[in-house]
């Protein structure tokens, strides 16, 4: 089978949500909604942590605000995901998807790229925000930048993935992870401080976390000026583990899923 | 060992158990669908209709026997055979919020469908969906429905089509409409069809022959007419009911073994 008949079945279930997106304005609302909201809600804690403490308020303005839109990135990439991938069963519409010639990886790469596009739609005006309401530019972190959308985007896919593992495993019953399971993640992702003010203890479960050296990585530009090389590698060679441990995840319990029969009844 | 590559269909041996300690939804069947027939799986709730079709089309997997659709083994190809094969049902549904054109549009390019538009266009000429083509499907009445369902099934232009249900829920005068569609269009194409159905006189008219499932088994086999006579029935619901029932066929109730069976 050709690359190009590949491409044309993920553009049609690509198609299939930006048909949706287009006939529903509150959906595309809904995506740049709490971007936008977490970065003006943190934008005014970085202005008032800059009127206390003059000295150090564009660091914490970089800081703050650079971690508020790059963990978004993360979130809205893995959301975006598994919430396209709830559209269909929500649909009822699996059973027609799964007996079309769409291999269960064409499924996971439209997926992705939805997931791309939806994070777009909801991250960029909220940086446009940050720059309009508070002066800060994620640009300004130069180049790198689009290494660190990416080992984020990265991530939030394989949490995605597994998240989308355990739909097809317990149904219905494990929809609510696609809204939360990253949120739990937030003390471990080194958002907002370094990994080195965590306990000893859990400084190796955040080290095992992409999200954390990207972080470090962003610190690393807005206070020395400098590229953490190191930290990049390491986000990016943990991504592919974590990615790897996630597409076999979901490709097991897909066959599962077909064994069990479970790819009529899912979401029911 | 099958080898009727040039079957629609080439079952052996199909099997499904969902627990391995449980009862089998379906046992041992085995038949060939030849390219262009329509035949029938006729059962009760529970009889492993909707089981074997779920198998046939790759949704399921068997616990044991082979399938060949198409010349394809669905164990190790199934796709190249699923870009050949389509499928309605009314329990799977289309995305409620989308145009029954769009929603077209995504099947022809996740079948591959050259110059989709045209095909679009020719069927919802087809199948009288021209007026209905900017409407979300939520919005359609369930006749409608239906037949955005069907055009669906056949954007493709299928070898072979498996049919769960396809007129349920549908008033006496479209289901007849359906019927008399669906008689036409396996005539013009050569297309293989395999329904899944309650409605008997829908089995009697389409299906050139007819296997009646219960618990999973096939009991009984034949055309309408050759089941008819062998239960001394007039119609395909009494032989349903025998069989359901089981008061056995013409012959078993005359000696009264069918009694003793059942």
């Amino acid at each position: 089978m050709s690359g190009a008949s590949a491409g044309r079945r993920v553009w049609g279930l690509m198609y299939r949500h930006l048909a949706l997106y287009r006939r529903s304005w509150p959906r595309v609302l809904e995506l740049a909604y709490w971007p936008v909201l977490q970065m003006v809600v943190w934008g005014f804690v970085t202005a008032y942590l800059a009127g206390v403490q003059n000295n150090v308020a564009s660091v914490a303005a970089g800081v703050l605000l650079g971690g508020v839109l790059l963990w978004e990135v993360a979130i809205r990439s893995q959301m975006g995901f598994a919430i396209s991938f709830l559209e269909e069963v929500w649909s009822r519409n699996l059973g027609h998807v799964f007996v079309s010639p769409l291999r269960p990886m064409e499924l996971v790469a439209a997926l992705v790229a939805m997931s791309a596009l939806r994070m777009f739609a909801g991250v960029l005006p909220a940086v446009g925000l940050a720059w309009l309401l508070y002066g800060f530019g994620l640009w300004t972190l130069g180049p790198v930048i689009v290494l660190f959308f990416a080992g984020l985007m990265m991530m939030g896919w394989a949490v995605a993935l597994a998240v989308t593992a355990l739909i097809l495993r317990h149904g219905a019953g494990a929809e609510p992870l696609a809204w939360s399971v990253l949120f739990g993640l937030t003390p471990f992702a080194a958002v907002f401080y370094p990994v080195s003010v965590l306990p000893g203890w859990l400084q190796p479960v955040a080290l095992m976390v992409p999200a954390a050296h990207v972080f470090e990585g962003m610190r690393g530009v807005l206070l020395d000026g400098t590229i953490a090389w190191g930290h990049l590698a390491a986000a990016f060679g943990l991504n592919l583990v974590w990615l790897a441990g996630a597409v076999a995840l979901f490709l097991r319990q897909f066959q599962a899923a077909r064994e069990r029969g479970a790819l009529l009844s899912i979401g029911e | 060992m099958i080898t009727d590559d040039n079957a629609a269909l080439a079952v052996q041996g199909l099997t499904k158990r969902y627990r391995p300690e449980g009862a089998p939804a379906v046992v041992d069947l085995s038949f060939t669908l030849p390219r262009g027939a329509t035949w029938g799986l006729l059962g009760g709730n529970g009889a492993g209709k909707t089981t074997t079709i779920a198998m046939l089309l790759g949704l399921l997997v068997p616990s044991g026997g082979r399938i060949l659709a198409l010349g394809h083994d669905m164990a190790v190809d199934r796709f190249a055979a699923l870009a050949r094969m389509n499928f309605s049902s009314p329990y799977v549904a289309l995305p409620h919020r989308l145009s029954v054109a769009e929603n077209l549009m995504v099947y022809a390019h996740l079948y591959g469908v050259p110059k989709p538009r045209q095909r679009i266009e020719e069927l919802a000429e087809q199948l009288q969906l021209t007026d209905l083509l900017k409407r979300p499907a939520g919005e359609l009445s369930a006749g409608q429905k239906t037949r955005v369902a069907l055009a669906k099934s056949l954007v493709n232009r299928p070898d072979l089509l498996l049919l769960d249900e396809p007129t349920a829920s549908l008033d006496p005068d479209t289901g007849d409409w359906v019927r008399s569609w669906l008689e036409r269009y396996r005539a013009e194409s050569g297309c293989a069809i395999l329904l899944a159905s309650h409605n008997m006189a829908e089995v009697e008219r389409l299906c050139a022959e007819v296997l009646v499932l219960r618990a999973g088994r096939v009991v009984d086999r034949g055309s309408p007419s050759a089941l008819l006579e062998r239960y001394g029935r007039d119609d395909l619901e009494e032989v349903f009911l025998d069989i359901a029932r089981e008061r056995g066929n013409a012959a078993e109730r005359a000696d009264g073994s069918a009694e003793q069976m059942a």
